[in-house]
């Protein structure tokens, strides 16, 4: 009986699971692997990896998505580290000012980025790619900030105690014990901000950056009826986050080792 | 679990299924109801949505005071009952560019009555998905056919002129709206004499102070404006016979070698503009980021009209040597309307009633494009043209002529369309919405380039704006 109803309750979500995930992934993998005449097909696959424009394109989404990540790293991490072992005492209401932009729609925050950047370049169209890695760091840096400070609060104190008792200095228990035990929330922050970093045009277009990333392809494949090429680079972009998940999932799978 | 999953998947399918055999047997039932369902698809806030308010109240100088209180759409339903003693439900739903409207199409949404732009017009004649207008809504001797009556025999002349197979669009689409491609610009740091020239977007002496717009086909117009314009300019070009036609081959050319061309003068474009912009331009613009957009002669319209209220005056120009007239059209799609002739009557009735003087002011009012109604015997659109662009000191006022589109018996001694206008709409707005004849003369409407064309031209496109290794 317990066991029934524990199913019963799951059936919300698996149609939910099936209609908005199973379902779109099935008609996104038959139009990656079909072409216009509905056969199977791979031309599409292997022409995403054979022509210099796409190949450049993922190249350049890349890029930025690199960038971007590192760039919200390296402001991410002190920040985190400030604000999680400062000893602040309201460190809550800190941590909620640096949320807090993420309540306001993206939209409207790199509409008011622009204003700024226009001051403070005079012509924002001479430098796309700076402009778009300073967009991108502003919309993401939350998603940074949040697991990272996270983990670094719940270590336990004591491990830093232990440490500083076996006479580490504040660079040696940050390198061995503090950095090594924060790395499962640098992980899920990189997650967090690469993926969308390499697809979000809606801040490439905005800060007028007039070269395409991953994500404008798929749009502009759409708009020319070509469904094909624009599920395929769906289906690649798939593909890249089931890899970084592997990635990340090996990287967790080697710390249970450690422990 | 698995198994379990593609359980769920085959029963999800077969709810979804069912439910469509629902609603479709739900939609049989209406069918027998006297009730009619009008499906439209229109353009984003492109028909009156009403809720002016009293002192909007356009009051003409033939006696005419119009004012939207309704929506068109809800007037129209009270309007068929109150005619036709018939109900009719209008279902209004809208798209944001032709390519999403073909695609919702394609995925299997229903319409009876839609409003695409001319090339999109001819792809789905070219597909057999449209329905011709019966001879009915032609007969110019029936007094509620608005559309017979009133469309203006230019654009009508155009409309009829432009084939597809043999078959012209008139047969299949009715004007709505139309307009020409230009230059929005400032006075104030742009020389008039660089936005009468295609060039302005490749100009070095604006770089990265001009936007284009991000669309192929307006790009490929204009790549093809500045590619031919040295040639076409010359008089002996313009003078010789057949120019219209000459020079419509040659901007719809879409040859590979045209197509190569084009894409090394839009990727010097893509060096020296601010942005492909969607819909930023016009913010830009009135903000001062940029000193010109490449626009549509409808949005430079409303451009104009909003930083007027600034202060602030823009001036549009058509550059000399061509222009793109564009139209968009109201069209009845074959798998909507079927075999339905109610239903076929109804779609038709709301053609006619946009195209009702009254409406259309209505409409061109609230969206700031430009009807292809001209009334008539009805002077109501004409009035309503002097009534906005109308100078109030006469001693200032420039003839503006309208004849080629209000006037229905040319001659010279029956030329009286001619507007005392105001000089600074003579150069802005009024040229915006209504262009002099001399722009016209050297317009070219783009076809649809053809399915193969379209698709080099797009992956052109595409290639243009992708990260260059090299």
């Amino acid at each position: 009986m317990k066991t029934l109803s524990k199913s019963v309750l799951g059936i919300p979500y698996a149609l939910f699971l099936a209609v908005f995930v199973v379902c779109p992934v099935i008609i996104l993998l038959y139009y990656g692997f079909t072409n216009g005449q509905g056969q199977f097909s791979v031309t599409n696959f292997l022409m995403f990896f054979t022509d210099i424009k796409t190949v450049g394109t993922l190249l350049y989404s890349a890029a930025i998505a690199v960038v971007t990540t590192a760039v919200c790293l390296v402001i991410a991490y002190p920040v985190a580290y400030i604000l999680a072992r400062g000893g602040y005492r309201r460190k809550n209401v800190l941590v909620l000012l640096f949320v807090m932009p993420m309540w306001i729609n993206f939209t409207l925050r790199i509409t008011a980025l622009k204003e700024v950047l226009t001051v403070i370049e005079g012509n924002l169209a001479f430098h796309p790619f700076v402009n778009t890695i300073i967009g991108m760091t502003y919309d993401f840096l939350p998603f940074m900030i949040l697991p990272i400070y996270n983990t670094i609060d719940k270590i336990d104190e004591s491990y830093v105690e232990a440490a500083a008792d076996l006479g580490a200095k504040f660079p040696g228990i940050f390198r061995k014990v503090i950095l090594p035990l924060s790395i499962p929330g640098i992980v899920s922050g990189v997650t967090m901000v690469f993926l969308p970093a390499m697809t979000n045009y809606v801040v490439l277009d905005m800060l007028y950056n007039s070269t395409y990333i991953m994500g404008s392809l798929v749009g502009s494949y759409f708009n020319m009826y070509d469904w094909n090429n624009g599920s395929v680079i769906s289906v690649i972009l798939l593909l890249l986050i089931l890899f970084s998940n592997v990635l990340t999932g090996a990287i967790h799978r080697k710390e249970k080792e450690y422990d | 679990m698995v198994k379990g999953y593609f359980k769920l998947t085959a029963a999800v399918l077969i709810a979804s299924l069912s439910m469509n055999m629902l609603t479709g047997c739900a939609g049989h039932e209406k069918k027998s109801d006297d009730r009619i369902v009008l499906r439209i698809a229109n353009w984003e806030e492109y028909i009156d949505e009403g809720g002016w308010s009293e002192d909007e109240m356009i009051r003409l100088e033939n006696g005419k005071k119009i004012i939207g209180k309704n929506s068109m759409i809800h007037d129209f339903e009270k309007w068929y009952a109150s005619v036709y003693h018939k109900k009719v439900r209008v279902e209004y739903s809208s798209f944001g560019t032709n390519e999403d409207m073909y695609n919702q199409l394609t995925i299997g949404d229903v319409y009876d009555l839609i409003c695409p732009s001319e090339y999109m017009i001819m792809k789905l004649m070219s597909e057999g998905k449209l329905l011709p207008y019966s001879d009915k809504f032609r007969d110019t001797s029936r007094k509620d056919n608005y559309y017979a009556r009133g469309v203006s025999d230019y654009i009508k002349g155009r409309l009829d002129q432009l084939e597809f197979s043999g078959e012209p669009v008139g047969r299949y689409a009715a004007g709505y709206m139309w307009g020409t491609l230009g230059y929005l610009y400032n006075p104030r740091y742009v020389d008039k004499k660089d936005a009468l020239d295609w060039g302005l977007l490749v100009n070095p002496k604006y770089k990265k102070r001009v936007t284009a717009k991000d669309s192929v086909r307006d790009c490929y117009f204009a790549a093809m404006g500045m590619k031919t314009q040295s040639k076409v300019s010359a008089p002996a070009f313009i003078d010789q016979k057949g120019y219209s036609t000459k020079l419509s081959a040659m901007i719809n050319n879409t040859s590979e070698k045209t197509v190569k061309d084009v894409e090394d003068i839009l990727a010097k474009v893509k060096d020296n503009v601010y942005s492909f912009e969607t819909d930023s331009g016009k913010a830009d613009i009135v903000s001062g980021k940029v000193v010109a957009n490449l626009q549509w002669s409808g949005d430079a319209v409303y451009s104009m009209q909003q930083v007027a209220e600034d202060g602030i005056r823009l001036e549009y120009a058509v550059p000399k040597a061509s222009t793109n007239l564009w139209f968009d059209g109201w069209c009845m799609l074959k798998n909507g309307i079927g075999g339905d002739k109610e239903k076929q009557k109804a779609a038709e009735a709301f053609v006619n009633f946009v195209s009702r003087p009254d409406n259309v002011v209505r409409n061109m009012y609230y969206v700031g494009y430009t009807s292809a109604i001209a009334g008539g015997g009805d002077t109501t659109v004409y009035d309503y043209v002097k009534y906005m662009y109308g100078a109030d000191e006469q001693e200032k006022a420039v003839d503006y002529d309208l004849n080629y589109f209000f006037n229905k018996k040319r001659s010279k001694k029956n030329n009286t369309y001619y507007i005392k206008a105001d000089p600074q709409a003579a150069s802005g707005q009024l040229y915006a919405q209504y262009p002099t004849e001399d722009v016209l003369k050297r317009s070219v409407v783009m076809a649809y380039f053809g399915d193969k064309a379209n698709e080099d031209i797009s992956r052109m496109w595409v290639d243009m704006r992708c990260f260059s290794i090299f």
